[in-house]
């Protein structure tokens, strides 16, 4: 499999990432040339193995539901680049 | 007298211990060090008054007859991915810009409470995605070691500051972060020891998230005994990390001495590559040579899956990486990039913010991750991880340790193999397959090369077993005996 100018464009979009129009071919062909190389996974065999999700295989474990933090809202707002009152700001996004 | 910076811990809290000098004193000169070395860009920020204030609380404690053990009062340097309350901290990014954590990261916090002195947050390749430090916004890191016609050379990464601050007697130790070998093979380029523990020894909470399943942090210091006494107090259950594991912590450094009398040290022969240069060979059979010498059994055993360790990680690696960062999004902290929609403003933050390796990943991770390619990419790696882990388990039922080559080659010119990425991933060809299997791992400095270059051999334990690991480290230390000296010491050429 390998990725052209439009695949670019859509992965740069989910990954929110931009990617200037003139840079859509060469990101391209830095993309193709790591996934042409890790493709040759396909060359082992695993049928039947389950796929590995973490390195403890641990249980996760459970807490109990309790709040154990808060009420600090200038901590949790101390680094934002733009804030009103105890509020993030964003630009409008309903017109 | 040996320059109070260039002591090991060890020696420094001896020394702290009999009254020869004052925590203050040894911080002065781990400070003045720092600032005489300010040409090899180790730090992104340096701490000086976090640095006197905790000295001098450690000299009062003593004062008191009262001290909180072996690392009460020594310096250390801090990798710029721990988040430290107050403190600048940047992964090395410009998204990350201006920002300071409200709170401390488990590993700082842990350190500070057995006294350790913290002199300032090291440099490191963009949220650790490196091997060279050529990736930070703050611009490359040099080895305090130079090439033979005086070039500058990378120190590795992506902890690279870490590993140039301890090689260049700034401070004895310092602790990174390794996801794929970015303790282990930057220790080996500075002719240090760097040590990366079994995954959920070390809490990640309030670390930079690279690849939560890979990331460990871990020491950098100048002798085995020194790396056990700072793993002793770094690690430990954190109930804020669901990964870190209810281990009891033993005493690592009472163990040391134990030798390797009857030890079964595997060498796995996937690790003989192609092109790979003679004088590291040899340097890995000398090692085998050492062991053997001292009591212990070598044998051959077989991983086969060695070579699908790095393409695997280069699918999982990037695919944890692009779902961690997406929470950098100009919102809450760090760069703003403005824009006219929500969905711009990300895209311009990201855009700008990232830079070219971190885009990289994210895109090729997001890329794996998506619709249609998730099963053919993503699963299958973690099949294969499966695979390489196995491997691990088969191999450890007939050996105690394995010993291995750290990195395929000696510390590079600075600016080296950045238009080829596979060629820079491959610097980690012998150091991810134990991130894959979350075992842990250590280098240690074994012998110069041809330009007299440092070279290091590592050692892979089992699971949780870090005191073998020590123990088998220790005799190949004192084996290899490596006493050469870099060019840069504490900024003194």
């Amino acid at each position: 499999m390998s990725l052209d100018k439009n695949d670019v464009r859509r992965v740069a979009f989910l990954a929110r990432i931009r990617v200037n129009e003139d840079d859509l071919e060469p990101v391209a062909q830095d993309l193709n040339n790591i996934i042409g190389w890790v493709e040759q996974l396909a060359e082992v065999d695993t049928d039947g193995v389950e796929p590995m999700t973490g390195a403890t295989g641990m249980t996760m474990k459970r807490r109990e539901d309790i709040v154990t933090d808060g009420g600090k809202p200038d901590r949790v707002l101390g680094n934002a680049p733009d804030r009103v009152g105890d509020f993030y700001t964003v630009p409008k996004v309903v017109e | 007298m040996t320059k109070l910076n260039e002591l090991t811990i060890a020696q420094a809290a001896d020394g702290l211990e009999k009254g020869d000098f004052s925590a203050r004193e040894l911080v002065d000169a781990c400070l003045a060090a720092s600032e005489a070395a300010r040409d090899l860009n180790a730090f992104i920020t340096l701490t000086p008054d976090v640095a006197r204030d905790r000295a001098e609380a450690s000299d009062a404690r003593r004062a008191k007859g009262s001290t909180l053990g072996a690392l009460d009062g020594i310096p250390v340097a801090v990798k710029d991915l721990f988040c430290t309350d107050g403190v600048l901290t940047t992964a090395a990014s410009h998204i990350l810009d201006g920002f300071v954590p409200t709170y401390e990261s488990t590993i700082t916090r842990n350190l500070a409470d057995a006294g350790a002195v913290m002199i300032g947050k090291t440099n490191l390749d963009e949220f650790a995605m490196g091997s060279s430090n050529m990736t930070s916004f703050y611009g490359p890191v040099k080895n305090p070691w130079t090439g033979s016609n005086d070039e500058d050379l990378v120190p590795g990464g992506s902890s690279g500051g870490s590993a140039t601050a301890v090689a260049a007697r700034i401070c004895p130790a310092s602790i990174g972060t390794d996801t794929g070998g970015s303790i282990r093979q930057p220790a080996s380029l500075c002719g240090i020891v760097g040590m990366k523990p079994t995954y959920g020894r070390c809490s990640r909470w309030g670390t930079v998230a690279f690849a939560s399943s890979l990331d460990q942090a871990g020491p950098f210091a100048r002798t085995v005994e020194d790396a056990a006494i700072m793993l002793g107090a770094m690690a430990g259950h954190d109930p804020m990390d669901s990964t870190s594991t209810p281990h009891e912590v033993p005493d690592f450094r009472a163990t040391l001495q134990g030798g390797v009398k009857g030890l079964r040290v595997g060498i796995p022969r996937e690790y003989t590559m192609d092109g790979m240069p003679e004088e590291i060979q040899a340097l890995w059979d000398r090692g085998a040579a050492w062991l053997k010498d001292q009591g212990a059994e070598i044998k051959p055993v077989s991983l086969p899956h060695t070579k699908y360790a790095l393409p695997a990680y280069y699918i999982v690696a990037p695919a944890e990486a692009s779902s961690n960062l997406a929470r950098y999004d100009g919102v809450r902290y760090g760069l703003r990039v403005d824009g006219d929609t929500l969905d711009d403003m990300y895209a311009n933050t990201r855009g700008e913010g990232f830079g070219s390796e971190v885009r990289r990943r994210v895109l090729i991770g997001t890329y794996v991750l998506s619709a249609g390619y998730y099963d053919a990419y993503y699963v299958k790696a973690q099949k294969v991880r499966s695979r390489i882990l196995e491997d691990f388990t088969t191999a450890f039922e007939d050996v105690d340790v394995l010993l291995t080559p750290t990195a395929p080659n000696a510390a590079f010119p600075v600016g080296a193999k950045m238009d080829d990425p596979i060629a820079m991933y491959l610097n980690d060809v012998f150091t991810v397959p134990a991130n894959l299997a979350g075992l842990p791992g250590i280098s240690v400095p074994a012998g110069l090369d041809k330009d007299g270059l440092p070279l290091g051999l590592q050692i892979v334990g089992k699971p949780f077993d870090e005191e073998t690991l020590f123990r088998a480290a220790q005799a190949l230390e004192q084996a290899a005996g490596f006493d050469a000296l870099p060019k840069y010491l504490g900024g003194q050429v």
